[in-house]
Formats: C-alpha cells, structure tokens, sequence
C-alpha cells in the first residue's frame, strides 16, 4: 500500500505564551515541532506499511526550515520526503494549502491512500485533508479512530461527538486521522542517523505545475484582517452576594468567556 | 555545560531522555513498589536501537562507543536505577563474549543482545566468593566433548530474566587462579535453573537471582576463550564496563540534584523559597560540583577506551568509586533538601538513596577499588625508580 | 504580492519584532548609506527591521504595530467578480437521526442579525429522507424566512458525497452570500469539501460573527494559535463566504407565535452511484472513549471539603451538565473516596483546561502545580483564606453544598 502522509511543521503551541506587559505572542524559545496529529498519522501510515508493505511518503508544504520537521519523520521510518516550498506558497489559507498539495501529490504520482492530521495546532482548521480529497476528486474519511484494510479498500471507525461510525471506503482515498488512533512511535537510532544523512526532494511551484492564481496569499479566498490576543484571564474576583446573585454573575462571567 | 560530544552521542543522549520522560518516570516507583522487571522500558531503549551501543557493527551493534554506552547508561538511571542497572547489566554479559568469543560466539550471541531481543547476565560472585572473587567453588569437570557444572552463582542482576549467560566456574583446581574458565550459557539448558528473586534495599525492579548449575551439562564449544583464562576474562569484562557503573552513579546522582532544585524552588517557608536560603544554596552547589567532577572521570575513561588506549584499569576504578560515594552523598542530601516529603515514598528521592547505595557495594566494593588503586599507585612509583 | 519595510520610515524601536508571531522580523545592521552628511561617516549604522520572507506568512500582524507605518503590504488587485448577484444569509440545518441539531437553531438565531444588517433574507438548507419535512416547521421558529428542502433516501444519513452534491448545487443555483454550518463533525467534514467544490472562503471554528458596516462583508472571529491568539478573518472576493461555527457559542431564540410566511423551496438532488461508494456499516457506542482528565477541557474536582464519599455525587452531577471530566485533591484519592485515575495535582496528573472548578479544595501547593494553567479557575471553599483563591480567577466563599448544587441547577437551565 502506498501512502502519502501531509504534515506540517508547527510551533508548540502548548508551550505558547503571551507577554503580559505587551500583551503580544512570545515567539521566542518556542520549539518547532511536527503538528502533533499529523504524527499520528504518520504513525497509521507505518503501521499499515508493516501490515501490507509498499511505501510511506511525507510532504509538507513549508519554509525551508520545514525539512526539520520532515526528518523527523524519517527518523520514524518513513521512506521519502518531499519539501514543497516557494515564495508563492507564502500567505495561503486551506484553499490554497490544498491546491498546492494536491498538485504536489499529482506530481508525486502513485498513491493508494493519502492520510493527515486531524488539524494543525496552529490553524485548527481540519479544512486541508478533505480540501485535498477534494481537489483530487477522491473520497474522503475524517475523524478516523481505527484503519483497517481489506484489499483495496479501508473500514474505518470514526469518532463523532457521542458515538463512533463505521464507513467502508474504496481506494484511493483522504483519511485524517484523530490523536486516539495509535501512540506515535518514538524515533530509533538508526532512523535519526538515516534522518541526518537523508536527501530532502525540494518541489517548487514550477515543479508541481502550480497555477499562480490558487497559491499564496493571491489565491486565497480568506485573508486575516486582525490578530489580538483574547483578554486577559484578570485574576482573582471573589463574587460577591446573595447565593442566587453570586450564581448569576459567575454563569454571565462563563458565558462571556464563551466557556458555556 | 558543553561536554563536547558528537552528534551521534547527542541523539544517543536525547532519544533516551524522551524515552525515560515517556516510558521510564511515570511507571518507576510502581516497578519500585511491586519490583515488577521493567520490560516495557527495555523493549523502548531496544526499538529505538539502544540495545547494541557497545557492540561491532558487524554483529549487528553500532560500533565499540562506551561514552555513548555511558551516556545512554547515565540518562536511564538518571530516570531509574533499577532499569538502569538491568540496561547496563547486559553490557556487563555480553562484554565476555566480545571480548574473547570466538567468531561463531560472537555471530551465535551478540545479533540478538546488539537487536535487545534477548539480555545478558554475567555470573562470578558466589556466597562465599565476593570481594574474593578467586574463592569461587562452582566447578566445570571436563568429561569427553562437553563439560558438567555444578554449583551455584548469587546475587546475578538480571538473573531469570536474561537469555544469555556468562559464567566463570573453576576447570582445574590444581591450577590456581590460572584453574578457571569462562563459559556462555543459555536459560533453558537442563541443570541450569535459577533462585527465588531477591528482595533487595534499591533498584527493586531489577531481578538478582542465583543461578543453580546441578550437573548442567554444555558442549566445549560453550567454553570461552581457552581454559584458564576465566579469571582473565572476569578481570578485563569487570575494568571495561566500570566506567559504567559510574555512569550509572552519575545518572542517579543528578536524577537526585534535579529533584532537589526543582523542590527547592517550589517549597516557600518563612515566606520565601528555600532555594533562596544560602544553606541549601551551598548544598546545591556542592552536589552539582561533585556530579560535574564524577561525569568528568567518567567521560574521559570512556574516551580513552574509545580511543584505543590499553590500559584503563586505573582511572576506570577512579571513576567508579568516586561517582558512587558521590551518588551516595547527593542522594542523600536530596532527601534533606526535601525534608518530610523527601522521606516519603511518594516523592522520587527516597528511591534514588535506596538505589545508590549498590553503587558503592557492587562490580568491586569502594573498599577493593581503593586496594587496586593504591597497588597500581605504588606500582607505577616502582617502576620509575 | 509583497510586503518591506520601508527603511527610511523605519527607527529601529523593535515593535514589529514582538507583534510577529512567526519570528519573522529581525533587527539588522545596514551598510553605512550613502549620502550621510559628513561627520556622521563614523556613526555606526542603526539597526532596522528586516522581514524574513521564507518566514512571513503575511499575517499581517506587524502592520497595526508600527508607529511609523514603515512596514508596507502590496497588493495586486484582484478583479472583482460580480459579487452582488449572491444575496441571503443561509445556515445549514444539520439533522442527525432526523432531528435538526441545536447548533442549527444558534445559527439561525445569530443569523437573524447578520441578515438584517445586510438588508437580506435568511435562509435554511435541510436535507434529509422524505420524513425530514416534519423539521421545517421549527426552523421558522427560530427565524428563517425561507427553508431549502432536498428530500432523497440517500440523504437520510449524512455522508460527504451526497451531501456535498446536493449543497453544492443549492448554492451554485441560489447563490447565497453567506453559509453558515456548526463546526461539528458533521459540518467540518461538509463544509471543507463544499467550500472548494464552490469555490467559496471558509473560515473554521468561529466564536464571533459581525458585517463590517462599511464593505457589508462578514468579518469572521476565530481562535488560533491554541487559543492563544484571536483572528478576524474575511472573504472579500468569493462567494458564498463560508463559516463553520462553534457550537453553544451563541444563544438560540425561538419565536413562539406562529408564522405565517413562510416559504419552502424543494429540491430534488440527482445522486449517481459514484456518490454512494462510501457505505455507513455501523453505529457504535464507544465505552472506551471516557472522558480521558489530560483532555479534558472542563474539569471540576472535589477535596475534603465534601466531608465523605458519597457527596462525590456532587461533583459529578457539575462536571455532567457542564460536559465535563472530575478530578480530585490528593486528599480525596487517599481517604479512598475516588480512584487514583483522577487525581490533580504534583504527584497525580497535570491538567490546563478551559475550565476548571475547584470545590473544597484548599489549594496545597501541591494541588496547584497540577492545575494552575488552566484557562479559568472557580474555586468554591468555606475558608476566605484557602490558598486556592490566590490562582481563582473567580472565587466563592461559601458552602459547597449550598453552591454546587446551585450552579449545577443554573446551567441546566441555560442548557435547556
């Protein structure tokens, strides 16, 4: 089974934290990781590769120092890797990340099933696996929980918000792929000696036969107008009150911060 | 701090800590409380290749590297002695066979110890043959093509556990110390069996057992280099892996000095941290001061063995018995820096004292390893007269 | 499409440099420029914003920042498709097992107000098996002056190809210049798909709707980053613009008078074989899916101010309406009045929801190294000098038993 596995390089935004004097994002000392879920799909990938053999192949559409995060990967035991980047790419939204990977996956040619991360920790869209799906004309699963495959095609159990769905899907397909699915391996030795030496296949927008007018922020349907960050948490109120009154404000406060 | 390492040792080094931060922390005072063996730790260090540092390449290891050995050593225990002790007590095994094995040993054994499918044992010590190493009683009689072992081998680290088995058993009585040899044994031969598993003081999940040779009969071809060479074999295994043994104390040690500044940080008395007092300042800096001086002996005995040098038995034995008794003070200056909570069990430090303790105790007491050093000490100041 | 500093506007005060949340903008030293008056030769040279164009992804971010408007974005003007033909506010009325979801009606809600600041009608798409017709009625209720129904067998349970066919044919003959869906499973799975078969901006997950009065655009509020950082997101030139929104984030209203205008437009969606090759083979419940604590994004904990086991009820009756997971004080696990699987705290589990409320917990240094990273704190404790209210954002000195149950019975109100 071929696999074509699309991360992308992210900031940890778990280590994320706000200057309180400026109230701005501090960028610095926050490491660059591979988005958490798209390990898990990397993961889904080997497994199924040790299962039924064929290939593993990671792409991310990125900077250059993108290829960091594709190492990563190899060190896990993927077998290929391709660096998709160019000035164009810069200021894309998901239609254009879509467009652009999927003209990579193009170029790339063969594939039996493309797997992604849920979503990016940084976007939190989950809009570029189905974007490929689509731009491929291919069908598309999400919120897979669990892989099976049987000849050429995928049973898949999907976490939905209160029960699980079982699809049977043929190939080739889009899978994304949620953090319950499976532990990410750690990387071996070996793999990280590999991953050093390793050849990155840089593709630019001419390579992949990109049309101009749906990569970058050019051709990007949606365009950030403001970043702020969110008010500040404000530290300890004691609510004051009659019992019922005390309730009142406390539920306005959580309605306020969107909690319920 | 810099310690100059190579890329390869850095990965070595930064593979193992996500490892023991995954797999090895969360479960260590469980394995500490039930002395469960921490097989779901070897298996990790194993899939990521971390099994075969010190094994030739072309038995399936990466290439004779004991400062990544020791590193790898250092961050486990760093994590936990008991895996720590089991990780290295393999190298301690399988060291006889690189050594001294012959080619079919060497392809026969070390593939799978080098892959971590299978673990080693190294069997000297006897009841009444410790310090005394040449007092060991187990005999290996010479009958046609094979030989029967009788006797029985105590306080053997991963005892049961273990595949593969190097034992020292005497061949010719009559011969001295020049009457014993080395074999390779594997679990399952029939007359070798093993001990109940003992219950021990620290690195409680590491399984010390005896081993029990009742007529256990082996083929010649188990013998190890030629017969005699047993104690020679013992001797040249024990000098090559005690900068491990130090690496191990080294790992404890700052496990321990972690704990302790994290602590002290945290805990607010009298209205400020107690990091702030210069008390526990002056601890901490004699701590780190002394774990920076045994990582030092360490690293350098591992390079010069890694740079070819013959004759390492001297700093070797330094570096052992100063990263032990220094595991030991730093451990125990931990739980005083963490005062009531340092002597409960539920915080990490009380463990990382019962675990130093054995540093001090095993591969040569500190005692022997001060006799070695003196003689070698004097000897030298002999020789240039 | 391109963005510089401009060099001469530039002063080097380094504002940028913070306001960038890639770490795009470095502070550089330039070659001496030409042209210095004399005796300034000898000046070092000051430093001046850089922007690293591998890094940047012309967020825009740094652009408000500067004080001295020398940073300068170049935009190549796109030709405007005719836009004014889409008009109406649309929202998708999902349906699962043949009952419009809650969110749906929030939309609609939400999307009264957005159609009347356009001057625009608003609009439901509900697809659905013959018997979804029974729906409709409610939508109205809850403010939509027209609703598109497509009835097909194949439509009775979502899947993304005949689902995606069918909205995507509503869209392209009606042209609407707004759809809206929740961002639910459901909705992501649609919406991404939908969004590019249509060619139409879509932005996920918003919290917050508005029209700019001005280019009577929707201005699209999100969090990103992690939640660190909020963003307001357009679609200037593409039609429909498209949103997934966050459900409970807006409040639903329902009319309760009847209607009388109302109008329904049916549509019959052709669906072809190859919009049916992925199959539905089951339904699960999932029991090993718990609610995992490390996960969890609301958390309520009890410590020995419960004074027994049994009132641990209390705290699970709050974290059920609130949808949430329990955590305990060490103190609790130990007396054994919960399992170890929920502990908080130093030696048990470290935690950072949304929300996180503590009830009778005294706040030991040791709970709050396990908590205090949590978006919003509540802490309930009959002691005014509990520890834990020096980390509460909010605090209650008071009887848990009194404000528990209280708070548990609000939210079940507001939920209802």
């Amino acid at each position: 089974m071929d696999i074509i596995v699309c991360i992308k390089q992210v900031p940890d935004t778990t280590e994320v934290k706000i200057n309180p004097e400026t109230n701005t994002l501090v960028r610095e000392g926050v490491p660059s990781i591979v988005n958490p879920f798209d390990e898990n799909a990397v993961e889904s990938a080997l497994q199924l590769k040790e299962k039924y053999g064929g290939k593993v192949t990671v792409i991310t559409m990125g900077p250059p120092q993108a290829a960091e995060a594709l190492r990563t990967t190899i060190a896990m035991g993927a077998d290929e890797v391709y660096l998709v980047s160019d000035r164009a790419f810069a200021g894309s939204d998901t239609w254009a990340t879509s467009y652009t990977l999927s003209q990579a996956i193009k170029k790339i040619g063969r594939f039996d099933l493309i797997l992604c991360g849920k979503q990016a920790i940084d976007g939190d869209t989950a809009q570029v696996g189905p974007g490929i799906a689509e731009w491929l004309d291919i069908p598309q699963v999400t919120f897979a929980v669990k892989i099976d495959a049987e000849e050429s095609k995928l049973k898949v159990e999907r976490l939905l918000e209160e029960v699980n769905e079982v699809v049977e899907c043929p190939l080739p397909a889009v899978v994304t792929v949620v953090k319950q699915i499976n532990s990410p391996r750690l990387p071996s030795l070996k793999g990280m000696m590999r991953a050093k030496k390793a050849e990155i296949k840089n593709l630019s927008a001419q390579d992949i036969g990109a049309d101009l007018e749906n990569t970058g922020l050019k051709g990007s349907p949606t365009s950030v107008v403001k970043i702020f960050t969110p008010p500040p948490k404000g530290g300890g109120e004691i609510l004051a009150g009659e019992a019922a009154e005390i309730i009142v404000k406390l539920t306005d406060k959580l309605k306020e911060r969107k909690i319920i | 701090m810099d310690y100059l390492l190579t890329e390869e040792q850095i990965m070595i080094r930064d593979l193992v800590r996500k490892i023991a931060k995954d797999k090895i922390i969360p479960k260590r005072l469980e394995w500490d409380e039930t002395g469960e063996f921490p097989w779901e730790a070897l298996k990790a260090l194993a899939e990521a290749d971390l099994c075969g540092l010190y094994i030739p390449e072309e038995y399936g290891g990466m290439g004779a590297n004991i400062l990544g050995y020791s590193i790898a050593g250092e961050e486990v225990s760093r994590a936990c002695g008991g895996v720590g002790v089991s990780y290295m007590a393999s190298g301690l095994g399988s060291t006889p066979i690189i050594l001294f094995g012959s080619e079919e040993q060497k392809k026969k054994y070390l593939p799978a110890i080098a892959a971590g499918k299978k673990l080693a044992a190294f069997g000297l010590t006897e009841a009444n043959a410790g310090s005394d190493a040449a007092g060991i009683e187990t005999t290996a009689k010479k009958e046609g093509d094979y030989y029967i072992l009788n006797g029985t081998k105590q306080w053997i680290t991963n005892g049961g556990e273990a595949e593969t088995y190097t034992v020292i058993a005497i061949s010719d009585k009559s011969k001295g110390p020049r009457g014993a040899s080395a074999f390779i044994l594997e679990k399952g031969t029939p007359g070798f069996t093993f001990g109940k598993k003992e219950n021990k003081m620290g690195i409680r999940c590491s399984a010390t057992r005896e081993l029990v040779f009742q007529d256990c009969k082996i083929h010649k071809s188990q013998l190890l280099g030629k017969e005699g060479m047993g104690f020679i074999v013992a001797m040249k295994t024990l000098d090559m892996t005690r900068p491990g043994i130090g690496a191990q104390a080294v790992g404890i040690a700052q496990g321990a000095l972690d704990e302790a500044l994290k602590y002290s940080r945290q805990r607010v008395q009298f209205g400020r941290p107690i990091g702030s007092f210069q008390a526990i300042q002056h601890m901490l800096a004699d701590m780190a001061t002394l774990i920076e001086a045994a990582r030092a002996l360490v690293y350098s005995t591992a390079r010069m063995i890694d740079a070819g040098c013959k004759d390492f038995t001297l700093p070797a034995s330094e570096a052992k018995l100063f990263a032990s008794d220094v595991a030991m003070k730093v451990t125990t200056d931990a739980v005083q820096i963490l005062g009531g909570y340092g002597y409960m069990k539920e915080y990490p430090v009380e463990k990382m004292m019962r675990d130093a303790k054995i540093t001090q105790i095993y591969e040569g007491t500190n005692q022997i390893q001060r006799n070695q050093i003196a003689l070698a000490l004097i000897k030298e100041s002999a020789s240039k007269k | 499409m391109s963005i510089k500093v401009l060099l001469d506007k530039c002063t080097g005060c380094t504002l940028c440099v913070k306001a960038c949340p890639f770490g795009a903008i470095k502070m550089e030293e330039l070659p001496a420029e030409a042209g210095l008056p004399a005796g300034q030769a000898g000046k070092r040279p000051k430093k001046k914003a850089v922007i690293d164009l591998d890094a940047c992804t012309l967020c825009k971010a740094c652009i408000p920042s500067c004080k001295f408007d020398a940073i300068e974005i170049t935009i190549e003007k796109t030709e405007a498709k005719d836009l004014s033909k889409y008009r109406g506010v649309w929202v998708f009325a999902e349906q699962r097992e043949g009952k419009v979801q809650s969110v749906a009606y929030e939309l609609l809600t939400e999307g009264k107000k957005l159609a009347r600041d356009l001057k625009t009608e608003l609009s439901a798409v509900l697809c659905g098996d013959e018997k979804i017709e029974d729906e409709v009625e409610s939508l109205f209720h809850y403010g939509a002056e027209k609703v598109y129904l497509a009835t097909h067998p194949e439509l009775k349970h979502y899947r993304t190809a005949p689902y995606a066919r069918t909205v995507a044919e509503i869209i392209t003959k009606y042209k609407p210049e707004i759809f809206l869906l929740g961002a639910t499973t459901l909705g992501r799975d649609l919406a991404a798909r939908l969004a590019i078969r249509v060619g139409a901006g879509l932005t996920a997950d918003c919290t917050g709707l508005a029209i700019d009065p001005e280019k009577k655009i929707l201005m699209q509020t999100r969090p990103a980053f992690g939640g660190n950082i909020m963003a307001t997101i357009q679609t200037p030139n593409h039609r429909p613009q498209m949103a997934t929104v966050r459900p409970k984030v807006f409040k639903k209203i329902k009319n309760e008078k009847p209607i009388d205008k109302t109008k329904i437009i049916r549509f019959s969606p052709v669906i072809g074989v190859e919009d049916l090759i992925v199959k539905l083979l089951d339904i699960v419940q999932d029991d090993t899916v718990k609610v995992n604590l490390a996960e969890a994004e609301i958390i309520v904990s009890g410590g020995r101010g419960l004074g027994e086991a049994g009132n641990f009820k209390l705290i699970e009756e709050l974290a059920q309406v609130l949808g949430g997971a329990v955590g305990a004080s060490r103190a609790v696990v130990d007396a054994g009045w919960i399992s170890a699987h929920h502990q908080v705290g130093q030696t048990g589990k470290t935690v950072a929801p949304k929300l996180y409320i503590a009830c009778g917990i005294a706040g030991k240094i040791q709970h709050l190294v396990g908590m205090q990273g949590s978006d919003t704190i509540i802490a309930i404790n009959k002691d005014p000098d509990a520890p834990i209210f020096k980390v509460a954002t909010y605090g209650i000195v008071g009887d848990l038993f009194e404000f528990v149950p209280l708070l548990t019975n609000k939210i079940k109100e507001l939920r209802s």
